[in-house]
Parts: C-alpha cells; structure tokens; sequence
C-alpha cells in the first residue's frame, strides 16, 4: 500500500498543511479524553431526539389508510436500514484510512463498526419480517432488498470473523479492513445484480413500494428518528471504541493512571 | 513486448503458471478431486430431489453452477496453504517482480486444474439432470468465465485465512457473499437459453465481473498475503 499512500499524500493532508486535528485523530489518548466530554451531549441529543421521534411516529402520526397501526413500524425499520448501510461504509473507510496512514485509532473505530453494523442490519431484517407479516401475510420473501439485506449482513459476519481469527490484533485489523474495502467493491455490484436478479424473477403478487409518496406528517417523524438513529449510532460507536482503546492500551501509563486513579490529586 | 524489462514482468506470471501446473501435475489424485466432487453431487439431486427429468430440468442450470461454485470453493482453500506451509510462499513475497503477477500465474493455474475440468464435465451433468439442449453452449461459456471469476475471488480469502488453522470454514464464509453476482448471472445466462431468450446480455456481464476481477483480485490478494504471511 505504500504506491497508494505516496500519490495521496500528494494532495492530502501533510503537517506542514493545517490538518493538525487530523493527525490529532491518530491518537487514541486524544480521542479517549475529547470523547468523554462529547458523550454527554450527544447521548443526550440521541435521547431527546429520538423521544421525539418516537412519540411523534407511535402516537401522533395519521394512521395508513390500507396498513393501518401496523406501518408504524416503518419508524424503526428504516432508520435501521439506512444505519445497517451507511454503518458499513464507515467502517471501510475505517479500514481503509488505517491501511493507508497506518492509524491505530482507526482501526478500532472499525473494529467497533462491524458489530453494531451487524446488529443493524439483523434489526433491519427482523424488523422488516415482523412487518411483513401483517402486509403480505408472510415473513420472509426472497425479494431484491431482503436478499441484498441478507448478503450484507454475511459481509459484516464475515469482517467479523476474520477479525477474531486471528491472534495478533495488527494482523486482524489489516486482514478485515482489506476484506471490508473488498466488500465496499462488491456491494454495489451485489445490489445491482440482486435487482437484476429479482426483476428476472419477479412475483406479481407482491408490490414492495405502496406509496411512492408518503403524506408529510407521516414523513416528517421518520426523518427524525433518522437523524436521531444517526446520534445514537455515533454515541454507540464512541462507546464500543472506547472500550476497544481501553483495551488495547492497558498497558500504557495514561490508561493505568485513569483506571486507578491520579495519586497526586 | 520484447524489452528486457517487459519479458522480466512476465517471467513472474510464467514461472509460477509452469510450477504450479508442475506441481498439479505430479499430485494428479489431488487435482481430480474437485471433479469428482462436482459429479458424486450431482447424484445428490435426484435422490434428494425428484428423479422426473420434467422437474431435474428445471433446477439444472442453478444445480450445476451451485455445485461448481462449491467445488471451487473446496480447491481454492488450497492455493496458497500448502506453499505457506513449505515456505517456498516467503520466496514468492520476496522476489523482485510485481508481487500480482505471480499471484495471478497461480490463480490461472487453479483455473486450467479446477475451473476448466469442471466446465469440461459439465455437460455430462448437464445430461445426468436433463438440461434442455439449448442450454448446454451457454453452460459451458458461462462456466468457463464464471468459475475464472470465482478462482479470482477466491485468491482474496485464500490469501486472507492463509496462516489461520481453520482457515478452511473461515474462506467459505468471507468468500461466499461476493460470490453471489457470479452465481446470478452465470445461472441467467443458461436460464435465459432454456427460455429462448437471447443469452448474450448475462454472459457479457459475466465477462466484465471477469475483467474487473482479473484487474483488482490480484492486488487485493498481494495486499492480504503480505499481511497476513508475514503472520
């Protein structure tokens, strides 16, 4: 990788330029203490935002003239979706800042990543099954989203896997994030192919978009639990990291001074 | 392509081609067995399945790419482990050329001892499952391309599980998902025969999965090797 890192330090970020918090980021002791001031606020930020959300959506929102109370479940399960999605990209691109800058900190951002990832995207399958059911009578349908759903939560056990395969954690870290960034390749071409697939195949019976559109006051609540999925996705990569960073660096002076306490102070 | 430098580029690519096809050729019961595999399978189906050649028919195409994908799946598991356990995996690592060159000459390897025996057979399958007779030219092109692809893809788990013990499991589970295009559209290709549907369109994007992953497996997989060999 050392071709990749040489052409990108061309036009990214060098010392002399003003990246300083970049390369600030590189440090897991940095991050440690900075994330422990911003947790607060973003935990509360996720919970606010995602009371909100929930009461809005549960309670308040008008009823789906077909699906009646039943879509409400639409507040859950795309948020989760969109994370389940987005939760991969982060952690390749994790992965792939610390092949390339050789960041210890990033890995365990990506490390964090895959699990939470993972959980996701079984809460978006879960979710959309238990929804199913009431709509198309049914929990499971080999459709084009399920299936492409279904296959990105291999990727992440996969990622997973490899990632406590192995004993050292530098070559665990190296190893998962190659096979996350080849993932990150595949993934549009499994979503196109799985499409393709499904429009070769499909069922006349079933119809996935009801609604192209959906009625404001139902829309407005989902894209607040979205932004308030969003908060809690990063209070939970925040936690998973820092506990990732405790561990791994159990044997240095600042951790052993914060766990057992400053004795000056 | 006479240039010195340009013929030492492809002396990478050849030498491990002749080595490993030298190897296969000496240990020619191991090289048989994904074949074998492939057929003792595919007696499987009937028995699991219904023998009536009205519904074998129909499961065809998918039975056999299915279980093509699995032999491949088997061999791949060793492309890189026993030259790791020998060493000789080490010389690759340190030799002066482009380290995907090499890896490439070994994954077209893999593919003349597994991939082209398979697409070879596959058409004595192709009568075992009564395959319509307008399936059997797509089979074959779309197996010759497509177990390529799989060979390809596979390198990168090889590489990745290479130092692991049971790296075996591990492979089958890191390489399965981004086998699924190929699956698609290797088994379109043929079911869009049988339909009487021009079949060209699939094999086409099977070709370009081919061209994409000749282009970037080999890199991946030096990328991996070189971290996980070193392990």
């Amino acid at each position: 990788m050392s071709w990749l890192s040489k052409w990108l330090s061309k036009w990214l970020p060098n010392e002399s330029s003003n990246w300083q918090w970049f390369y600030r980021l590189g440090s897991p002791r940095w991050f440690y203490l900075r994330s422990g001031q911003w947790l607060p606020w973003l935990s509360l930020a996720a919970l606010l935002v995602l009371a909100t959300g929930l009461v809005w959506g549960l309670a308040f929102a008008p009823e789906d003239a077909k699906q009646g109370n039943s879509f409400r479940i639409i507040y859950l399960h795309v948020p989760v979706s969109f994370l389940a999605l987005a939760g991969y990209y982060i952690m390749a691109i994790a992965g792939a800042v610390g092949l390339i800058w050789k960041m210890k900190l990033s890995y365990m951002v990506m490390k964090s990543a895959a699990p939470i990832g993972a959980v996701l995207t079984f809460l978006a399958l879960f979710t959309g099954a238990v929804w199913g059911k009431p709509t198309w009578g049914t929990y499971w349908v080999w459709d084009a989203r399920i299936t492409s759903m279904l296959i990105l939560l291999f990727l992440y056990l996969g990622v997973l896997a490899l990632q406590y395969a192995f004993h050292s954690n530098e070559a665990g870290n190296k190893a998962s994030a190659i096979l996350a960034l080849v993932g990150t390749v595949n993934i549009p071409i499994i979503y196109k192919s799985v499409d393709w697939w499904y429009t070769l195949h499909q069922p006349a019976t079933i119809k996935l978009t009801s609604a192209p559109s959906m009625h404001p006051d139902m829309f407005q609540p989902l894209l607040v639990m979205i932004l308030g999925f969003y908060c809690f996705y990063v209070v939970a990569l925040f936690l998973f990291t820092r506990a990732e960073i405790l561990r791994r660096e159990r044997k240095t002076a600042w951790v052993k001074e914060l766990v057992l306490g400053e004795p000056q102070s | 392509m006479s240039s010195p430098a340009a013929r030492k580029i492809n002396s990478g690519f050849t030498a491990w081609l002749r080595r490993d096809l030298l190897l296969a050729y000496r240990r020619r019961g191991e090289v048989a067995s994904p074949v074998v595999f492939f057929i003792m399978v595919s007696t499987l189906i009937p028995l699991g399945l219904t023998p009536e050649a009205a519904q074998l028919e129909k499961v065809a195409a998918g039975m056999i790419w299915i279980m093509a994908l699995l032999a491949t799946l088997l061999s791949v598991d060793g492309l890189f482990s026993s030259d790791y356990q020998d060493g000789s995996l080490e010389q690759m690592l340190i030799t002066p050329q482009l380290l995907p060159l090499p890896i490439l000459g070994k994954v077209t390897a893999h593919w003349l001892t597994t991939g082209l025996p398979l697409t070879l057979v596959s058409p004595l399958l192709g009568l075992m499952l009564s395959l319509p007779d307008a399936g059997y030219l797509p089979l074959i092109c779309s197996l010759a391309l497509g177990t390529a692809c799989l060979s390809l893809v596979g390198a990168v788990g090889a590489a990745l599980t290479v130092s692991l013990r049971k790296g075996g499991l591990l492979l089958s589970l890191l390489v399965m998902p981004l086998y699924m295009p190929v699956i698609i559209f290797g088994t379109a290709t043929v079911n869009s025969a049988v339909d009487g549907l021009n079949w060209l369109p699939p094999l086409a994007i099977l070709g370009a999965l081919f061209a994409a992953s000749v282009a970037l497996c080999p890199l991946a997989a030096a990328g991996a090797l070189r971290v996980t060999a070193s392990n």
